[in-house]
């Protein structure tokens, strides 16, 4: 009976496993958390289990829906810079010959190696005034005197995108070097220019992959909550932080668990949407 | 001159040479076959003239113009790759008329352009599918369809047919040749299978594993008058028999005089000389008779594959298949004694 699948209870400890180390470490502290959110609050004090929705009547405020949109609006616009960074340059990669592959992809690689806080404050220090970037511009004569770029959306934004860039690259990376390379040179022989092959055929053909590099990047830098601290002002913080600000220093676990189901709610349904207008597009060239 | 010329071209990358000293000159209208073994350089050559590789050396003339450094996107020939290239996210029509949407033809020009090709490669019917929902002879038909869109000026094909299975690659062979009669359009084939050269061609190009052309010419003079010891050996097969010059019309092969009808210009006295003679052209006799032009030996094997009997004999070492219809076929059998009668106008003699 070789090759046959073991039938009945066998089978099924084989995927028990996985199973309960999902319920363990998900399934469980997610439904804590979700069971937390409608816990009532004592003030000075902890919670009392309960039912009610007042923590979520709650997240109705300015504060909470200012940092809503734009916690999703930085995760937005750093999947797209990576995104549209990424791709030719992952392109370029696949292109070039094994060896200098490798160098690239190791390269990228041990930048994922560095902590989130060491990349932080090495970014503050390189787009500070006093010993940053600027300093360089000036001695090169490109720059009159010496600014200061941290803390500030733009710092943000590059220390966002320095560190989702390689999973970007990593993600895009299989699909593009799998890429038939007669297909750009068939838009090429049937009249298209480089440029024009690149969008057309390229990115056209490959459009899944950039949508999943897309919401990959999305969903990765909407946790973002260390740099927004070390890289942005109080107002570009982002919903991390106020959750754990709830969480931990007002000691209001049941707002700060609302504040997360919902958030992980908006994300999901943006997501979807994301993937919909994928699919749609597909949809509409078959 | 009209037509497709290339002079002195050299293609190296890096140390590796992938063609070496090209001159030829491909006249208007015809079919012309690349034909050689794997690594010969044919696709790089196919790749040079469609402009998606520079050569090394040397000149691409088209018409008298020279093309040598026009991009690809600029040279108007439409190309059918060897994985056919076919973009997946785009439907059948929108593969189709991909050239006309880059030159920006409107809309229902393109839709009539398509409608008019698909059913030039009888695919009418199909113009909105999707790519994955064709089977692999209808791929192969829009991405013929796709390349002849504007109209090319010339029509080159990278193997497009080792995909197919046997059957379906005959039938489209044929339909690919009347195709190009139909559209008299200057086509260039690469491929590997000899026998679609020789069906397909007004002209076989053939090129040997030194990546040189070693011969061109139309499908029969090159099967009947090999250039030299690969094309004879490449094409078909051939019984080749080493020998030297031994007069005007007389090679020495063996101990046997072997009497030929024929000798290349300016061959001086003992020149060491190829005889190759054709399998079909090789008569066998029963027993030993003496004669001219005999060599005798015994039968080492005998293949009868229904359509054809081809036997294989040892005379003192040499090896010499015949080959013969059913009806013809010598009364001999394995380990018989036997006479091979070699006709000097079927000897053909090739410089070593």
């Amino acid at each position: 009976m070789i090759g046959e699948k073991p039938k009945g209870v066998r089978a099924h400890l084989t995927l028990a496993y996985p199973a309960l180390m999902l319920g363990i470490f998900f399934i469980v502290p997610f439904g804590l958390m979700a069971a937390v959110s409608f816990f009532h609050r004592q003030p000075g004090g902890f919670y009392i289990p309960g039912f009610e929705l007042t923590n979520y009547k709650n997240l109705y405020t300015v504060l909470f829906g200012r940092t809503l949109v734009f916690s999703l609006f930085v995760a937005g616009l750093s999947a797209a810079v990576c995104v549209s960074v990424g791709f030719p340059f992952t392109f370029f990669i696949t292109r070039m010959k094994r060896r200098a592959q490798v160098v690239w992809l190791v390269f990228l690689m041990s930048v994922l190696s560095l902590s989130e806080v060491i990349v932080g404050f090495a970014w503050s220090l390189l787009l500070s005034r006093t010993a940053g970037l600027s300093n360089l511009f000036v001695w090169l004569g490109l720059m009159d005197r010496p600014v200061a770029w941290y803390p500030g959306f733009v710092a943000l934004l590059f220390g966002i995108c320095y560190l989702a860039f390689p999973y970007t690259v990593l993600v895009l990376y299989p699909p593009l070097s799998r890429l038939d390379p007669a297909l750009p040179e068939a838009a090429q022989t049937l009249g298209a220019s480089p440029i024009r092959t690149f969008f057309t055929v390229v990115v056209g053909s490959l459009r899944n992959a950039i949508v999943a590099a897309f919401v990959m990047v999305f969903v990765f830098t909407l946790g973002a909550y260390l740099l927004p601290q070390i890289l942005g002002r109080p107002r570009h913080w982002t919903l991390s932080v106020l959750i754990t600000d709830a969480a931990i220093y007002q000691t209001n676990m049941p707002l700060s668990a609302a504040m997360a189901i919902f958030f992980m709610f908006v994300s999901l349904a943006l997501v979807a949407l994301t993937m919909m207008i994928g699919k749609g597009k597909k949809l509409r060239t078959a | 001159m009209a037509g497709l010329s290339l002079e002195n071209i050299d293609k190296n990358f890096g140390s590796v040479v992938a063609v070496r000293d090209v001159n030829l000159l491909l006249p208007d209208g015809q079919f012309v076959c690349f034909l050689g073994p794997s690594g010969c350089g044919k696709t790089t050559l196919l790749r040079l003239i469609a402009g998606l590789e520079n050569p090394s050396r040397g000149r691409i003339l088209l018409d008298d113009e020279d093309i040598t450094y026009i991009p690809a996107h600029k040279r108007n020939f439409g190309m059918v790759f060897q994985s056919l290239a076919l973009f997946p996210h785009m439907s059948v029509g929108e593969n189709v008329t991909y050239s006309l949407r880059v030159r920006k033809s409107d809309k229902n020009t393109r839709r009539q352009r398509a409608q008019e090709l698909l059913e030039l490669v009888k695919l009418s019917g199909l113009i909105n599918r999707h790519i994955s929902q064709l089977s692999g002879g209808q791929r192969q038909r829009v991405a013929m369809a796709r390349a002849l869109a504007i109209e090319p000026r010339l029509f080159l094909l990278d193997e497009p047919l080792s995909a197919l299975d046997a059957k379906l690659r005959e039938d489209m062979q044929l339909e690919l040749r009347l195709l190009q009669q139909r559209l008299a359009v200057t086509t260039i084939l690469v491929t590997h299978d000899q026998r679609e050269a020789m069906t397909m061609s007004d002209l076989v190009v053939v090129m040997g594993p030194d990546n040189r052309v070693h011969q061109m010419g139309s499908p029969l003079e090159i099967y009947r008058n090999p250039a030299d010891t690969f094309v004879a050996d490449f094409i078909g097969t051939s019984n080749l028999m080493d020998g030297s010059c031994i007069g005007s019309r007389e090679v020495m092969v063996g101990r046997t005089c072997l009497e030929v009808a024929e000798m290349p210009d300016g061959m001086p006295l003992d020149t060491k000389v190829t005889v190759s003679i054709r399998p079909e052209e090789v008569h066998v006799l029963p027993g030993v008779e003496e004669g001219d032009n005999r060599l005798h030996g015994s039968v080492s094997f005998v293949r009868d594959v229904g359509s054809s009997v081809e036997i294989y004999l040892d005379c003192s070492g040499l090896q010499i298949v015949s080959q013969s219809t059913p009806k013809g076929r010598p009364a001999v059998k394995q380990g018989d004694q036997a006479t091979v009668v070699l006709p000097p106008t079927a000897c053909v003699v090739l410089r070593s």
